[in-house]
């Protein structure tokens, strides 16, 4: 397993979402730390990817693919901060 | 906002090896809508049996102008070894993107830039020398660079010229398994290194890391240490590809 981390999510993302989520802030549910998704700690390969909080190591996302579906579980987030481009 | 992305196919248009081991593809998208330093594709490769393996490569290019991404060669990868050593120009891959909008570097921003690169983390680094080049940007940029040997310094001669020719840029290599004569002994990036080569944290530049896990955790800890705001810090990490 290889350490990534949350900008590496952006693809499949940018699948789900019509906004880049990279710079999206997350608030964790465990220790309330706030951070940009692209700061999450990642591992790869997987069949899904897991996002820890880079604080706690909580479980903030998981994100597994098919090739006809995504699914997302967001349950470690409290709170998802998307910036609007101007 | 923008629109959902999706994958398409675009054809290799030509080739050329950065080290022995680091190649770069330019890559020939129709309607490609342009992209920012620091942004990455999605590449995926699909075998006959329908398994298919999809990696992230920075974006090595400044935009306008081509698509490239440059590979660095991974003996136990799964992606990399083919993009290195078998697609050749007119072959097609699949890819997605631009994607990331959190890890670039905007030219509007007047601040002072810090890049700091391990390996083949100069990649997303070096699309942001080209493009400051190419707009003529004012910001004074440094760019300290760990490698292992001097042979393994991607873009080596092209970042000679540009300090040659542009005295707002700055380069600095860290050599941690060999030195060439006069660089001094090989050591791992350090607290000395990025003090005399980076900006002082009172100029409040934007500091840009980009490299494997562990150089990146000790490039940032080094530059908290030192002062930098950690908001003003900015991280990717590779793994395997």
């Amino acid at each position: 397993m290889m350490e990534i981390d949350g900008n590496a999510l952006g693809g499949d993302l940018s699948e789900i979402f019509a906004a880049d989520m990279t710079g999206a802030v997350f608030t964790c549910a465990g220790c309330r730390h706030t951070g940009a998704v692209a700061t999450l700690r990642v591992w790869e390969p997987a069949p899904g990817l897991v996002g820890r909080c880079p604080s706690c190591t909580d479980v903030i996302l998981r994100l597994v693919r098919t090739p006809s579906r995504v699914f997302l579980s967001l349950t470690g987030a409290t709170r998802l901060e998307i910036p609007l481009e101007s | 906002m923008k629109n959902r992305i999706s994958w398409r196919v675009a054809t290799v248009s030509s080739a050329r090896w950065e080290t022995a081991s680091a190649r770069t593809l330019v890559l020939d998208v129709p309607d490609w809508p342009g992209h920012l330093p620091g942004q990455h594709i999605d590449v995926r490769l699909t075998a006959e049996d329908g398994y298919s393996a999809q990696r992230s490569y920075s974006i090595a290019s400044a935009w306008p102008g081509s698509l490239e991404i440059t590979v660095q060669r991974l003996a136990d990868g799964e992606v990399s070894p083919y993009l290195t050593d078998e697609v050749q120009p007119g072959d097609q891959i699949e890819l997605r993107g631009p994607v990331g909008g959190w890890f670039v570097w905007r030219s509007s921003s007047p601040a002072p830039v810090l890049l700091i690169a391990g390996g083949s983390g100069v990649v997303p680094l070096m699309s942001m020398i080209r493009a400051r080049g190419d707009a003529r940007g004012r910001q004074p940029f440094r760019l300290i660079y760990s490698v292992r040997t001097p042979e393994d310094a991607a873009y080596a001669d092209e970042l000679r010229r540009r300090v040659r020719d542009d005295p707002g840029l700055d380069v600095h290599f860290v050599y941690t398994r060999k030195a060439p004569e006069g660089a001094g002994t090989p050591k791992r990036i350090d607290v000395a290194a990025i003090n005399s080569h980076g900006w002082p944290p009172d100029f409040q530049p934007d500091c840009y890391v980009c490299g494997p896990t562990g150089f990146v955790e000790t490039a940032a800890d080094i530059l908290v240490a030192l002062g930098h705001d950690p908001k003003r810090i900015r991280t990717e990490r590779f793994g395997g590809a």
